[in-house]
């Protein structure tokens, strides 16, 4: 029941301002895809453009190979959720859900039931009754949902549903949607700004910016192999350490660095990225894995549960690096000023192209 | 960060209060005169008047010219109403959906019966009614007071769109409905209360008019205002002061149930 | 060569159909405005371009005489030159009477304003006859001001106040404050009380801070009433007809007695077209040297 989508060569502008610069995205049949990126990366739009509500220069979208950019919105059977839920003030919670059956032609008893259940998996069915605005912002997005979900679309489009909700609630919200959807199966694009929620929620995850799509991959991929600097720096925090490339070995400081499998081609300048939690503070004998890489101590910011410690190196560049904050850790913790040496498993390099878009 | 009204220290701008109450005595006191003397039992027009009486509404409700121009300015207005509220919407729909110039434009369009001179309007039709024989017909009168009344639909149902979230009705159309439906069943229960106002104004707006009645609204389908006009020339008897309070009383109510509205709206 | 061609296909899939689409909702679009233009364009702009092609008839003739006459006639220089002397007279006094009115209900508490306005807003949509059938009572010679004069022993003969320019110019004054006090109350609940207080901070007087920060940031919503007023006042004609008694002729009055009276289109659309001119240009001169778009817009 759950359908493909292939988006190819989309492309939108707002008069000389390109948002979508040939656009082009697979994907699977009950996929949880995020589109994720800066503020005005094209998100949205793109996500409107999937609804029909916003109409591209050129390209093509097809859904199980039938092409859909031509159709009006009401006809695609799509269900989206709104950056603002946009909710009906005038109707109420049970109304709301029961509109896409009523333009349906379902009648009043169905209606009513399937709204309650639509209404049930989100934990509402007890608030049918309630007008809009008697509902709290939590609330409101469940409602949003089983509106989007009640016709039982094949696909399902959600425009960062969960921004405006506080942070205890946005990580509870984030668990049920993503069993909502291993329990409904529909292809579903989700649009967000948020990298953990964009890694926590999703099957794959691309990553946007200035209306281009610079990478598609599994969250994990994206966040351990990205595949250019933006995206680097975009998810997770990163330091980048410049290399030169000499006789296939990555030079950093004069010395050769040990590098993952599959890490040392190409040519050049690149950067070497390293995440805060990667780096180790090694003791006076290194593991042979190891790359050492030595600084001295230059400030320590206690975050809770972790410690930030940014060590300037003889280069002139600072990294900064994560230590969990158990009591042991933190009597061990090094001192400003201090000389100290840092480690970087041969695992854990990974070398970015310097030539990043711009 | 405190953004909103002054507080003026009252004694320091004592003179500043006088001075605007004094205007705004000036604006409604000739409204709030012209309803005792229409209760005047004299035929001098003096206030305060010496005596009560209905003898001015009975003589404006028992003569058959006054109620015969009465019947043809009701209709004539609701008529208008008729009219003018669909096409108003409409335009005002267009206007806040497109962003072309060329409905911008429409907007210069809109505004035209409020610059060009009534005076020239009034004869401008009167000639091209002669041509089409439309002088003193009931069709004649309210295609004109359409002409006047649609500008005040558009401009308030445009303030009604303005607080109306459009994409309400881009979750309409992507639940499954086509966009009038999205139109009929989410957008206008919304902004009803604009578009009830629009037709309130328009209503008001075709039972005052005066100058283009003097030009196509005589005969059999004389209007209130033309007659009025026509004698107020002759003498001023106190008929006209029931006439006047009756339309006094018909605009207050109009501007109450605005309010009204709008206050629900909130 | 291969980037090349996929930039191309790029560009070019369904570009025509969804260009056509876009055409096509544009129109439609359109077409919920046509009904309400077409009223505007054939009720309005046609029949005064009509009066516009009438003014160069006269007598069966085409030609200038129309215009001519205009300039012959010292009648008509002095018909123009009350019109637009009564006109500028009337606007200055909505000025002096009006802007204290914007200027105090901008900065009352907004409950307060609202009642105030209230007194703005009703006579605003109350019959103009209506209203001037009410200063034609207040103003004769046996009236309410002149009782109360004589009364008070201010006066011992009834003055003559209504049936001429005093009756005038306090009729169309009373219809024409509206029009100057409400956008200019818009523009003025807009101003942020912070300037003013931040003005007052910096030690200027509020005399001061009116005149270096209110009066400027008013002056949209003053330029756009001060428009409105002069330009309906240059085309008024029910409260000059009966308050004026026929010692004061506006344009608009000899107009109506050209088509009325003398059956006369010609020379009645000729000064129909010069008004118009006139209104036209100071709607230029004013976009000209405030920016029409500025002052009204939203
Ligand atoms: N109607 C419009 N006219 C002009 N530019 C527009 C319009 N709509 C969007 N844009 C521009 O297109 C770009 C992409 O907008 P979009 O709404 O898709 O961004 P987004 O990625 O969703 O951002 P956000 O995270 O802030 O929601 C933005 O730079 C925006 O300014
Ligand atoms: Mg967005």
């Amino acid at each position: 029941m759950a359908c493909s989508i292939t988006i190819r060569d989309v492309r939108k502008t707002y008069g000389q301002f390109v948002a979508l610069d040939s656009v082009s995205l697979d994907i699977a049949p009950g996929e949880f895809l995020t589109l994720l990126g800066p503020s005005g990366s094209g998100k949205t739009t793109l996500l409107m453009i999937l609804a029909g509500l916003i109409r591209p220069e050129a390209g093509s979208i097809t859904v199980d190979g039938d092409e859909i950019l031509r159709k009006p919105p009401h006809l695609r059977n799509i269900g989206m959720v709104f950056q603002n839920y946009a909710l009906f003030p005038h109707m109420s919670v049970g109304e709301n859900v029961g509109y896409p059956l009523k333009l349906r032609k379902v009648g009043a008893a169905e209606r009513y039931e399937r709204a309650r259940e639509a209404l049930k998996l989100v934990q509402l069915d007890h608030l049918m009754d309630r007008r809009i605005n008697q509902l709290s912002g939590g609330q409101r997005q469940r409602v949003a949902l089983a509106r989007a979900i009640v016709f039982e679309p094949q696909i399902l489009l959600m425009d960062e549903p969960l921004s405006a909700l506080d942070k205890k609630l946005r990580e509870q919200m984030q668990i049920e949607l993503k069993h909502l959807h291993d329990r409904l199966g529909m292809t579903t694009v989700y649009v967000t700004h948020d990298q953990r929620e964009a890694l926590t929620m999703s099957d794959r995850v691309a990553v946007m910016n200035h209306g281009h799509i610079l990478q598609v991959a599994p969250p994990r991929q994206i966040y351990e192999r990205p595949s250019d600097r933006f995206v680097a720096d975009f998810v997770g925090e990163s330091n980048f350490l410049p290399v030169e490339m000499r006789d296939g070995a990555a030079i950093f400081g004069g010395t050769a660095l040990q590098l993952a499998e599959g890490q040392a081609a190409g040519s050049g300048n690149k950067a070497l990225l390293v995440r805060p939690e990667k780096l180790d503070i090694l003791s006076a004998a290194p593991a042979p894995e190891h790359n050492p890489i030595d600084g001295t101590v230059e400030e320590l910011v206690y975050q809770g549960e972790t410690m930030l410690i940014y060590v300037t190196l003889p280069g002139g560049e600072t990294i900064a690096l994560r230590r969990g904050t158990r009591q042991q850790a933190l009597s061990e913790m090094p001192q400003v000023g201090e000389p100290i040496r840092l480690g970087l498993h041969r695992d854990d390099t990974v070398l970015i192209d310097e030539a990043a878009h711009a | 960060m405190s953004v909103g009204p002054l507080p003026i220290a009252p004694y320091r701008r004592l003179w500043l209060y006088g001075v605007v109450a004094g205007v705004l005595f000036f604006l409604v006191a000739p409204i709030f005169i012209v309803i005792p003397i229409s209760f005047s039992d004299s035929e001098f027009l003096e206030f305060p008047p010496r005596g009560f009486s209905f003898r001015w509404y009975a003589a404006y409700f028992n003569d058959p010219q006054w109620m015969a121009a009465t019947r043809v300015s009701l209709i004539a207005a609701s008529l208008t109403v008729l009219f003018a509220t669909p096409l108003g919407t409409a335009a005002a729909y267009a206007i806040h959906r497109a962003q072309s110039r060329w409905v911008r434009s429409l907007h210069v369009l809109m505004l035209l019966p409020q610059m060009v001179p009534l005076i020239l309007i009034g004869i401008g039709l009167f000639y091209v009614y002669i041509q089409l024989g439309l002088v003193n017909s009931m069709l004649g009168i309210v295609l004109a007071h359409t002409l006047l009344a649609t500008p005040f639909v558009v401009v308030t149902v445009l303030a009604g769109l303005q607080s109306f979230d459009m994409t309400q009705e881009k979750v309409a159309r992507s639940l499954g409905a086509s966009w009038p439906v999205a139109f009929f069943t989410v957008t206008l229960p919304q902004i009803r209360l604009s578009v009830v106002s629009g037709g309130f104004f328009a209503f008001i707006t075709s039972l005052d008019e005066v100058v283009i009645g003097l030009f196509v609204a005589g005969g059999d389908n004389t209007v209130l205002t033309r007659r009025m006009f026509l004698s107020l020339r002759d003498q001023i008897e106190p008929t006209i002061a029931a006439i006047s309070s009756l339309l006094i009383v018909i605009t207050l109510a109009a501007l109450i149930a605005v309010a009204l509205f709008a206050r629900k709206a909130d | 060569m291969h980037d090349m061609t996929a930039c191309q296909r790029g560009h070019t899939l369904n570009r025509q159909e969804l260009a056509a689409d876009e055409r096509r909702e544009k129109r439609q679009i359109l077409g919920l405005s046509l009904p309400a233009a077409a009223i505007i364009l054939i009720l309005l702009v046609i029949p005064v371009g009509w009066l516009f092609a009438l003014s160069f008839v006269s007598n069966g003739e085409i030609g200038l005489a129309n215009y001519a006459r205009m300039v012959e006639y010292s009648a008509y220089l002095s018909i123009f030159s009350t019109t637009i002397l009564v006109s500028l007279f009337v606007t200055l006094l909505c000025i002096v009477l009006g802007y204290p009115v914007a200027y105090l209900l901008g900065q009352l508490p907004p409950r307060l304003a609202t009642i105030g306005l209230a007194f703005v807003i009703v006579p605003f949509w109350t019959s103009i006859l209506v209203r001037t059938y009410a200063w034609l009572v207040i103003l004769q010679r046996q009236g309410i001001v002149n009782d109360a004069l004589i009364g008070i022993g201010l006066i011992d003969e009834p003055l003559r106040l209504a049936h001429n320019l005093t009756g005038t110019i306090i009729g169309m004054t009373h219809v024409m404050l509206p029009f100057l006090v409400l956008p200019l109350y818009a523009t003025v609940r807009n101003i942020d009380g912070d300037l003013m207080r931040a003005a007052n901070n910096m030690g200027a007087s509020p005399a001061r801070a009116f005149r270096d920060v209110f009066l400027p940031l008013s002056m949209p919503g003053l330029i756009a009433g001060s428009l409105l007023v002069f330009i309906l006042c240059l085309g008024f004609y029910v409260t000059p007809q009966i308050l004026g008694g026929g010692r004061v002729i506006m344009v608009s009055m000899k107009i109506q007695q050209n088509v009325q009276t003398y059956f006369d289109w010609g020379a009645g659309s000729a000064l129909g077209v010069v008004l118009l001119l006139i209104v036209f240009a100071i709607f230029y001169l004013v976009h000209r040297l405030a920016g029409l778009d500025r002052i009204f817009a939203r």
